[in-house]
This record gives C-alpha cells, structure tokens and sequence, in this order.
C-alpha cells in the first residue's frame, strides 16, 4: 500500500449548532484518485472545504503531507500543495483565460516570464489554449470548469480537489474530462473529487468515500460500493444521475 | 456616589434610553433594506432629512403637529423610496460593471441630490418646530414629593420614544403576520428559496425599499420636536444608522433595536463624562470595537445562546 | 506611436506647459488637475485594481496634511519635510486602519472607511491641544509666490505615482489584485494571502494619498479638519474622478481628474447656483453609474459606437 498524503481525522462541522460534518475519518493515499460521494446536501462540500482551509473543524484534524493543517488559511495549505476547484465555478471573470491561469502559476514562479510559460503549458495540457485570450466571463460552462482545472494544476499540487468538475457537461466534453484527468493521474498527482456521474466514478475512482447527513456510511473500491447495502439505501429515491 | 452625582447618572441613562429608541427606529430601516438587498444605502439620513423637512413644512405652513406628520411623511417617503428602488437602483443592477459598489456609489448620489435640493429649497439655516410642548417635563418631585433626588423626563422625548415603540410593534406585526412580510422575510433569508416559492422577488425589493424610507421618515418626524433641522445633517444619521447595523447585526431586527438602545446609552454617556463634541467620537469607537470584538453583533450572541453553545 | 511613448509624450507635454505663459490661474487648475489625479491613480490601485472600494480616502489625505501641517506648527520646522514624512506616517497608519477594515468584504469595507475618514475628522476638531482643532493651521510664510514651482513638485510625484502604479500592475502583485478583486475565495485557494495584497494594495494607496495631502498643505498655506477630511470634497469626489475617467485604467485618473475639477470650476463661477454644485455633482454622479460604469477611458468603445451610429 501506498503512502498516506492526506488523512482526515474524526472532524466535526457545525454552522450554528447545526452539525454540517459529524466524525467524518478517511484518507487519501500518494497517487490515486479518492472519490466523494453522497446525496444532494450530504455535506460533501462542507468537507472539501474543511480540508483546504474555509472551514476549520469544529472538531478534529486535517494532516497534509506529515503535518497538521486545520485552522492554517486557504493559501497556506495551498501554497503546502492542495489546489482546488469550485462546485460553482469561480473564474476571473475579466481576466483573460491565460491572465487567469497566470494569476495562480504566480505560486511558483519568480518572474512573469516563468508564470506565462507554466501557464501556456497547463493551458496546453487542459486544451484550452485556442481559447487563451477569451475573456474568461464568455466561455461556456464546460470550458470554464476546465478553466478551473487548469489554474488550480497551475499551482503545481500535489493534491487536487476537484468539486463536481463534470456537472452540466455534454457527452463529448465529459470524455474529453475524463481524459484530462486520467492525464493528470499519469502526472503523479493524486486527485480527490466529489462527482454525480456515478459513471464517471465507476470509470475513474480507485477508491470511494460516501457520506449522507454529514456522516461516513461508507468506503471501499468502487465494486465494494456498488454492493453496498447503505449506499443502495442512501441513494433510494434519488435517481442515480447516470 | 453622592445624590447629585446619581442623579447625572440616572438622568443620562433616560436620556441614552429615549435617544436609543429613536435610533433603533432608524436602524430597522436600514436592516431591512440590508438585508432584502443586500446593499447599503448611503441616502438614509438624507431620506431622514426629507421627512423632517416635511414635518417642518407641515407644521409651519398648517400648524400641522409633528406627531400627526409621522402619518403624512410616513407614506411620502414610501413612495420616494419606490421611486429610488425603481428606477435608479433596479436599473443599476442591469448595468454591468467591474465594480459591484456602485450600487452604494449611487446611494451617496441620491443623498447629494436630496442634500443639495434641501440646502437650495431652505438655505444651511437650523430650524426648529417651536411646538408647545417643546420644553416641558415630567418630574420626579411632582409623583414624590419626597424624593432626595430629582430627575425629568422631557415631554417630546418620552412621546416620541412611544411612538418609536409603536411603529416598531407594528412592524414586528406586518412582518410576522402578513403574507408581504413573510415574503420580505424570505426573500432577505434566502434568496433562492424565496424564488422557488414563488415569491415575486422583485416586488419585495421595491416594497422593502419604500418601507425602510418609510420608517426612516417616520423617524424623521418623532426627531423634529427635539431637534434642529438643516440640510447637511442626513451625513451624520446615515452613520449612525450603518453602526447600528453592525453593532446589533446585519439584517436582524431584533439586533437593530438592541444596537439602537445600546448606540443611544453609549452616546448619552459620552456626552456627559467626555464632552459634547465627543460623542460621535464615541459612536465610531463603539463601532470598531463591534468590528473586532463582535464581528457578528448582538444578533450573534442572541442566536449562541439560543444553541445552547 | 509605441505605447511607452505615451506617457513620456504626455510628461513632455505637462513640463513645457509653464513655459506658454499660462495666467497664474490656469496654473492653479493645472496643480489641482495634477494633484487630484495623482489622487485618482491611487484610490484607483486600491478600489479599481484590488476591488475595495474606499470611502475614506480623505483620512490618508488629511493625515498627510496634517503631518505636513504639524511639523511646521509644532516643531517650526518646514512643512516640506511633511512630504517625505507623510509617507511614513499614512502607511504605518493604514496599515492599522486596514487590520480593522480589511476584514469586511464589500460594501461593509466601503462604509468602514467612510467612518474611519470621519472619525479623524471628528477627532481633529476635538482635540484641540495637538492639532489647533476647528481653527486649522496657517502657514504663515509661503515657499514661492509664483506658481511654477508648486507645479513641478506635483507634476514630479503624478508622474511617480503613474509609473509606480503602472509597474505594479504589471508585476505578481498587479495579477493578485485582481485577483483579489474578481474572486476572493478563489483567489485565496489558488494561494493567493488576500489579506496581504489587500493590505500592500491599502498602505500603497494610502501612503501615495498621503502625500498629496502634504502637498496641499504646503501649496495651500491653510489646512482644517473640514477641508482635508471632508467626505464629499475628498472621499467622493475621488471615487467620481477615478468612475468619470475608468475605473482600473492607466489614463483614467487623469482624464476624470481634468473633466471633475474644470467642471468645479465651471460650476463655482456660474452666478447664483452656490450651493446647489452639489446636487449638480450627485445627478453627474447618478448619471455616470447608470450610463458610463466604467468611465470615459473605460467605456471609450461604448462611446465611439455610439457617436458612430449617431453620424451614419
């Protein structure tokens, strides 16, 4: 087995005495792809952004590569190796496709020049180069959520987190996704996602997560889940987006 | 602590009491424009101003009392505030721009305009409305006739302070109990599942708008009996009602009426102990202190309570 | 012409102007132009690239006039050295304001410095035994009676100011501020510190303000609380300057700052409008935000397309 990246340890988020996270534990292992499942409103997200520092746990502790990390900000954690990407996709809307990306390779580059070229190259690698002077406001939805992928790879992670990237995609551009990220595992980065597409999942995953209320229910390799009682349970009356 | 002394300090808290009931009138305003919206709105004071400018006009021209004009200021401002929303606000919102304040930017606009307009219809003078009962008090001797201390409680004030309290109750009503103010509660909750129910959003807005000027005018009209009316003051109420705000909570009620009381306290105090001049000095320190120490305002340890956390 | 060309033909330009015999007022409008641009860019560094709108510009302002202001009245010393001192005082000021303020996103950052400008404000009068209170302080001699002189100090801290705000935009930290400006969770998962750049963005601001305030009162000869930290004289109008010219652009400031302090003086000489300049501002204010959002230099496509459609 591999080495342990990032382990989540009995964490607890509550929002008003609303428990959001309840004891959640899992880890993420040093290349693989770890998924995060669950119902609509489950706290998936709640639980992407305690790990990469918009939340502190209320209760517990995030230990990224050997270390403590709850409570440190967002750009601490991000500047450790751990890059994100939204749910709701977050560009810089007047900035270019390019100045986007240049804004987050700035992370690791000296100069300007060294930003724009590890920028020319991520934009490269995501295909969207074609699009690099497009002001980021006017490109269609599945372009932007590669746009997302794209600026977060540019702060060369370790660790990606990638919140529901293949939402509103059409076929063409979910195979073309899938690509990327399979592309991006070939890179050595190890990816933890939270998706919809179960399809997807099944496709992509090494291992699965799944949470419903804000609690683990349950956790193995996707065949392991797709035997699972709870998760059967859990997923009843809800359609199984495929 | 000698009688005197308790009676300055006794004294000063009715006054911060009575001051603060007023303040709370005008804080609502702005909270329920807040949280609707989502903007500030930098006109508050000015919107203050007309409905004390309305209130004096009614009283020197019909002798129409200040108190009868809260009825009369109280819908005029409604309508101007429907006016702004309309067509000003609303259409700013369509505009696109790199900077999303201009919404503010243009409540200070619609304040500029309505200061100057006052300053040309009036000139900078101070007036005041000499009611009858401009100066005349209730005192402690006159109930008890053997009280070692003495203490008044000024006529108007105590009116006004009433009124204040009617007005708030009467919100407290529409909001809780009407069908508009369940949608308005929503819509200032969330604004998405506000839509989903069918709320017409839009509406609302335009509705909070006009209510919030409403009860800013209102408040306009309880302050002319005790206080000197010029064109520039508005600056200064759109302040005091912005730290309201903070203090008692964006977008809660219950925290705009305690940051109202608390505001009232605090500068009656300071006028006392420090000095006059100092009390807005003391506004802004109560108002940093409320920015660090309690970024969510009274409403926050209101609801960490209420949790049991 | 190649673009750097520009602003060294535009400098060129300003410095041969005394030089054409001007009167001693246009050289007054001149100095104001100058210095409510310089003014405009770094507000526009703040609120146009880093997207906080300050409300409270007036205070760096007033800060360094009165630092300026001081120096002379309690130290007899030259209000000169106001300028060099101002920039130390407004940053370490700034910076303790901005740990405050900073921590407010939007609109609650706008009306934060809106207060921070009029406590000074309120302060200043009070405090009599340091800063002369509601009495201002008077220079009693002044450097030169001529004009030229004033001139070219300003022109010599515009044209700093300009080219320090155009090599910040350009470098890391200009793409943070936008950064910071566009999105700021986003900003701060990509690793950007928000609160640093915001920070760098405020006393940068602040401290390039600050001396145009020390400026004003060595230009001036008469400073008080009611001119340097007034709200709409200062804190307003430089937000209108920088919306009238573009927000976030080079040349704004610059073409906002000649539009808005011509149109003051246009204004101040119509006979019998007094008071009501205001309300003339606040419509110019209302008609900006609905019409032109992002300024003349900002909307200059909007505008030739629509001059174009009204030819053809």
């Amino acid at each position: 087995m591999s080495e342990s990246l990032l382990q989540v340890k009995n964490a607890y988020k509550f929002f008003g005495g609303l428990a959001a996270v309840t004891d959640v534990s899992f880890e993420i292992r040093k290349g693989e792809i770890l998924a995060l499942i669950g119902p609509n409103g489950a706290g998936k997200t709640t639980v992407f952004n305690v790990v990469n520092g918009f939340y502190k746990p209320s209760r517990g502790e995030v230990w990224f590569k050997g270390r403590n990390i709850s409570g440190l900000k967002p750009h601490k954690i991000c500047r450790m190796g751990m890059a994100r990407t939204f749910q709701v996709v977050k560009p810089l809307q007047r900035m270019s496709v390019l100045d986007n990306v240049v804004a987050s390779a700035f992370l690791r580059a000296e100069s300007r020049e060294k930003a724009v070229e590890i920028a020319e190259e991520t934009l490269k690698f995501t295909g969207l180069y074609e699009d690099r002077d497009v002001i980021s406001k006017g490109l269609p939805l599945g372009k932007r959520k590669r746009l997302e992928i794209a600026r977060a790879l540019a702060t060369q992670p370790e660790l990606l987190l990638l919140d529901e990237s293949f939402a509103g995609l059409n076929p063409a551009e979910l195979d073309e996704s899938i690509g990327i990220i399979r592309r991006i595992k070939e890179r050595g980065i190890t990816i933890f996602i939270i998706e919809h597409h179960m399809k997807v999942i099944m496709a992509i995953s090494d291992r699965i997560v799944v949470i419903n209320y804000g609690q683990k229910i349950a956790e193995g390799s996707p065949e392991e889940i797709q035997a699972n009682p709870a998760v059967v349970e859990a997923y009843l009356g809800e359609d199984h987006h495929a | 602590m000698n009688a005197a002394q308790v009676e300055v300090l006794l004294q000063t808290l009715i006054a911060g009491v009575l001051l603060g009931g007023l303040y709370a009138l005008i804080g609502l305003g702005m909270t329920l424009i807040m949280g609707v919206m989502k903007i500030i709105n930098l006109a508050h004071g000015e919107l203050m101003m007309v409905g004390m400018y309305i209130a004096y006009w009614m009283f020197s021209l019909f002798g129409i009392d200040p108190y009868v004009s809260v009825f009369i200021a109280g819908p005029l401002l409604f309508f101007l505030g429907i006016l702004i929303q309309k067509y000003l606000i609303n259409t700013v919102l369509r505009v696109d721009s790199i900077l999303p304040e201009n919404q503010v930017i243009l409540t200070v606009g619609v304040g500029m305009i309505l200061a100057s307009a006052a300053t040309i219809a009036f000139k900078s003078d101070y007036r005041s409305t000499p009611v009858k009962y401009g100066t005349s008090a209730f005192y402690l001797s006159d109930l008890w006739k053997g009280s070692p201390i003495e203490l008044s409680l000024s006529i108007p004030w105590s009116v006004s302070f009433l009124f204040a309290l009617a007005i708030t109750a009467g919100l407290w009503f529409f909001l809780q109990r009407t069908d508009t103010g369940k949608s308005i509660r929503a819509t200032a909750q969330d604004l998405d599942a506000a839509l989903l129910m069918g709320v017409n959003v839009q509406r609302m807005r335009v509705v909070t708008f006009g209510l919030g000027s409403a009860l800013v005018g209102a408040a306009g009209c309880l302050f002319i009996p005790i206080y000197y009316l010029y064109p520039a003051l508005g600056g200064q109420f759109t302040l005091i009602a912005f730290v309201i705000t903070i203090l008692g909570g964006l977008g809660s009620n219950v925290g705009a009426i305690l940051g109202g009381l608390i505001l009232g306290l605090f500068e009656s105090l300071t006028a006392t102990y420090v000095g006059m001049g100092w009390a807005p000095v003391g506004r802004f320190v109560i108002f940093i202190a409320a920015l660090l120490f309690l970024p969510g305002g009274v409403a926050s340890l209101l609801r960490r309570r209420a949790f049991g956390k | 012409m190649k673009k750097p060309l520009i602003p060294l033909a535009v400098l060129a330009v300003l410095a041969v102007l005394p030089f054409s015999g001007l009167s001693t007022y246009m050289m007054h409008i001149l100095i104001l132009v100058l210095m409510w641009t310089t003014i405009g860019m770094s507000w526009n560094l703040l609120g146009g690239y880093c997207g906080q709108v300050s409300f409270g510009h007036a205070a760096y302002f007033g800060v360094g006039a009165y630092t300026a202001g001081l120096l002379y009245f309690k130290l007899q010393a030259s209000a000169w050295w106001g300028i060099p001192l101002s920039v130390a005082v407004v940053s370490v000021f700034a910076f303790v304001l901005g740990y405050i303020v900073l921590k407010l996103r939007g609109p609650f950052f706008a009306l934060a410095t809106l207060a921070s400008g009029e406590v000074l404000r309120i302060t200043t009068e009070n405090w009599n035994g340091f800063t002369n209170g509601t009495l201002g302080i008077l220079i009693q001699e002044r450097t030169w009676v001529a004009k030229t002189q004033y001139y070219y100090i300003i022109l010599a801290i515009t044209a700093f100011t300009f080219l320090l705000v155009r090599r910040l935009v350009a470098s890391k930290w200009g793409y943070y501020f936008v950064a910071v400006r566009e999105d700021q969770d986003a900003a701060e998962s990509l690793g950007i510190d928000t609160t640093k750049y915001k920070t760098i963005a405020l006393v940068v601001s602040a401290a390039l303000t600050g001396i145009c305030g020390a400026f004003y009162t060595n230009y001036m000869g008469f400073i008080d609380p009611h001119i340097v930290f007034a709200l709409h004289d200062i804190s307003i109008i430089t937000i209108m300057i920088v919306m009238v010219g573009g927000v976030a652009t080079q040349w704004g400031p610059l073409v906002g700052a000649g539009i808005m302090v011509l149109l003051a003086e246009w204004i101040r000489s119509i006979p019998g409008l007094g008071a009501s300049h205001q309300a003339f501002f606040g419509v110019l204010l209302v008609l900006i935000i609905l019409f032109l959002p992002n300024g003349i230099v900002g909307d200059f496509r909007k505008i030739t397309r629509l001059f174009g459609r009204a030819r053809a």
